[in-house]
């Protein structure tokens, strides 16, 4: 958590980053309001003008509950030659792929057609995200990969966007987001499932997302801080839903990556998850296998933020209950709670895990050489 | 095996209505005639259908009427088996549910005039939660004071899943009038069902239901600490029934870290989510959501930080556990004996040796 600004420690001096690693979870951002107009047919310019993006929330302009700092960016990523952080590819490199020594980066970005209303809008910013992806970045540095970003509630439009990128090596993941108009083992996200299965891409199902549902099964909670708590009780929830409805069943290839949401909770929901199924399999037939069993074989997990017990060797026993080899590292860079490579994984662990989690896990699952 | 010890507090048993007619008697002439005239149905929560398989265990199942609704049953199936000194009786009535004010607060009154003819005056050992109409806050604060007279309610309860986050200050002068009266808050698994049973909307199957309680009882705690009710009524003890325990440390890690990065958001929160949780929140034992081996959740207990927080349940009749595995493998008999008596005892104020409210 990056509350106060202060210089970095030498790189080379911290045990995680002396070697190549890869950064899971980055957010690229628009330099200007204009920026996606040429990946845009003309008519979206004047909709987005008069109307808005329309999304399941109320607020025109900014997030219904306010971030802690701008942008929920760090305070010290603004690029130079102006803009929002994580909007320049330089700065991004000076700041922090170069001294990070990041060998592979994913980018995830956020604002896009996802929880948006209007579907044909939503498709056509997440087309254009995506000719924007390579255009400004991944054509631009070849460390950097990006998520094909997808209209998630129109199934049909998402999974022809995937095919479209299908075999593109600029992208090495679809990017879905945890809270949508239903929970995410429906079925009207299925042609997303299968047509990324096809491509042999990987889903990323990155915390957050407005679908219009309330953060808890509750209600609307007050404030910020229930909202970053509560995205990784949706995620599990998210989760649940996906392993209950046999998606992991009916698509056996697909593998998925819970980023940004939390690891430390998978163990307590998939001992539930078996316990449960044990009394109530009856009603759910299609699973042949216990919940468990997908989970570990379907899902991968970034590490920020990072799971930060008071004694590393809890840490330790959550990630064996996982599994050293189903974590991916991330910093989440530019946002405010980005995790410093260097400081995230405590002393006593084996090289090989070292290198497993801050790179090997990674190159593996996304097909990096 | 671990073998219960005798004496022990049972916390989380469920007395069955056995149909909405049974509380006819404690209704008066107005709510009788509604409840007739309209033809009004059984109030049968989706949370626990009742033939659903965690809604009873098999052998627990009567041959007739709903699993829970026959005092021998209990006595003889939870009570006696246990040794269980002391059991508090938690009704999951779906009185919760229904949208009028005026016909929750009627129905939650004829709901606890009941368990007490029916089931605390005819057992010494069973002792009763205040079932609250939540739908308005007055008439709540109303029937716990008015149930509080009687000594033998221990706990207000409430359900994980209602219309608003439990925090909000909306609720205070429920848990003001629980504070003052020495009663604690149990909050129970369930749903009013006035939103989606899940934060990501509607599934299909009772499984992601019951799956999903978990993860209401992480936002509630997260909505109880950041909002403040433990700075306001420092006392209040709350209980999160057939909650689960085993997320419980991931979660405060996350909340804590956060807590750090944005408490200038909340600034009343003037201790770590943890020591509030040591302070003012406890847990009932069942369901134990881990593997069967004494190791795993013995390391989840280290996890936890503290042995005060569990407080023994068998969650009678839902199906949690088989023959008499009410207590998972490996706990020391040390941690046994907190979590059956201790823990209990230094939980529910009006169970104490001595009185202590006036």
């Amino acid at each position: 958590m990056n509350i106060q600004i202060r210089e970095r420690p030498d790189a080379a001096a911290s045990a995680g980053i002396k070697t190549a690693i890869a950064d899971c979870d980055i957010h690229p951002a628009r330099a200007t309001k204009d920026e996606l107009h040429p990946y845009l047919a003309k008519r979206w310019h004047g909709h987005l003008e008069t109307f808005g993006v329309h999304p399941y929330q109320g607020m025109m302009e900014g997030p219904p509950y306010p971030k802690a700092q701008p942008n929920a960016s760090r305070r010290d990523a603004y690029p130079p030659e102006g803009g929002p952080q994580g909007s320049s590819l330089s700065f991004m490199q000076k700041q922090h792929l170069d001294p990070n020594n990041v060998a592979l980066g994913v980018l995830n970005p956020l604002n896009t057609g996802q929880g948006i209303r209007n579907q044909d809008l939503a498709a056509a910013i997440c087309s254009a995200i995506n000719d924007w992806q390579i255009e400004k970045w991944t054509s631009k540095d070849s460390r950097l990969k990006g998520s094909v970003v997808v209209a998630n509630e129109d199934g049909v439009s998402a999974a022809a966007e995937i095919r479209r990128r299908a075999g593109d090596t600029n992208f090495v993941q679809v990017l879905l987001l945890s809270r949508n108009v239903e929970p995410l083992g429906q079925r009207r996200y299925w042609p997303i499932y299968e047509a990324a299965q096809d491509a042999g891409l990987p889903i990323g199902v990155h915390a957050f997302g407005f679908g219009g549902n309330q953060i808890t099964a509750s209600g609307w909670p007050s404030y910020y801080i229930e909202e970053m708590v509560g995205h990784s009780q949706c995620q599990q929830t998210a989760l649940a839903s996906l392993v209950l409805e046999g998606v992991f069943e009916r698509f056996p290839k697909l593998k998925m990556v819970m980023v940004e949401a939390g690891f430390g909770w998978a163990p307590s929901l998939a001992w539930r998850l078996d316990k449960v199924f044990a009394r109530l399999h009856a009603e759910v037939p299609h699973l042949k296998r216990k919940p468990s069993e997908y989970i570990r074989d379907h899902i991968w997990w970034t590490t920020q933020p990072m799971e930060d017990p008071e004694s590393r060797d809890h840490l330790f026993q959550i990630i064996e209950w996982i599994g050293w080899d189903k974590l991916l590292f991330a910093t989440d860079y530019p946002h405010w709670d980005y995790d410093e490579p260097s400081r995230v994984l405590p002393a006593g662990v084996s090289d090989a895990n070292r290198q497993a989690f801050y790179l090997d896990n990674a190159k593996q699952l996304y097909g990096i050489a | 095996m671990t073998l219960p010890i005798a004496g022990g507090m049972d916390c989380d048993l469920h007395p069955a209505v056995p149909h909405l007619t049974s509380l006819l008697p404690y209704m008066n002439d107005y709510w009788r005639d509604q409840v007739t005239t309209r033809g009004m149905t059984d109030l049968i929560s989706q949370s626990y259908p009742t033939n659903s398989p965690i809604a009873s265990r098999p052998d627990w199942r009567p041959a007739q009427g709903k699993p829970g609704s026959s005092l021998a049953d209990m006595q003889r199936q939870a009570l006696d088996r246990f040794g269980t000194a002391t059991g508090i009786c938690n009704p999951l009535y779906g009185v919760q549910m229904v949208f009028s004010e005026d016909m929750a607060d009627a129905f939650c009154r004829a709901l606890n005039d009941w368990l007490v003819k029916e089931w605390l005056d005819k057992d010494d050992r069973l002792r009763g939660s205040i079932v609250i109409p939540v739908q308005s806050i007055d008439k709540a604060v109303a029937e716990i004071e008015r149930c509080a007279q009687d000594k033998r309610f221990v706990q207000v309860l409430m359900l994980v899943m209602g219309d608003m986050p439990l925090g909000k200050r909306h609720y205070w002068p429920i848990y003001a009038a629980a504070e003052r009266l020495g009663l604690p808050i149990g909050i129970h698994a369930g749903s009013a069902y006035h939103n989606p049973p899940t934060s990501v909307g509607w599934g299909s199957y009772h499984i992601e239901d019951y799956v999903a309680q978990a993860q209401a009882f992480q936002t509630q705690l997260t909505s109880l600490i950041v909002e403040g009710v433990f700075a306001r009524h420092p006392n209040l003890k709350m209980v999160m029934l057939e909650s689960g325990f085993t997320w419980l440390p991931p979660f405060l890690w996350r909340l804590h870290k956060f807590w750090r990065g944005v408490r200038m958001e909340t600034p009343w929160v003037d201790r770590a989510p943890l020591e509030i949780v040591r302070s003012n929140i406890r847990f009932s034992l069942q369901p134990v959501d881990a593997p069967p081996d004494g190791d795993t959740l013995n390391r989840l207990f280290d996890h936890m930080q503290s042995d005060e927080l569990i407080l023994f349940s068998t969650d009678y009749p839902h199906w949690q556990f088989d023959g008499d595995e009410v207590l998972p493998k490996g706990l020391s008999q040390d941690l046994v004996r907190k979590i059956m008596i201790d823990n209990p005892h230094a939980t529910y104020a009006r169970l104490q040796v001595k009185e202590t409210t006036p």
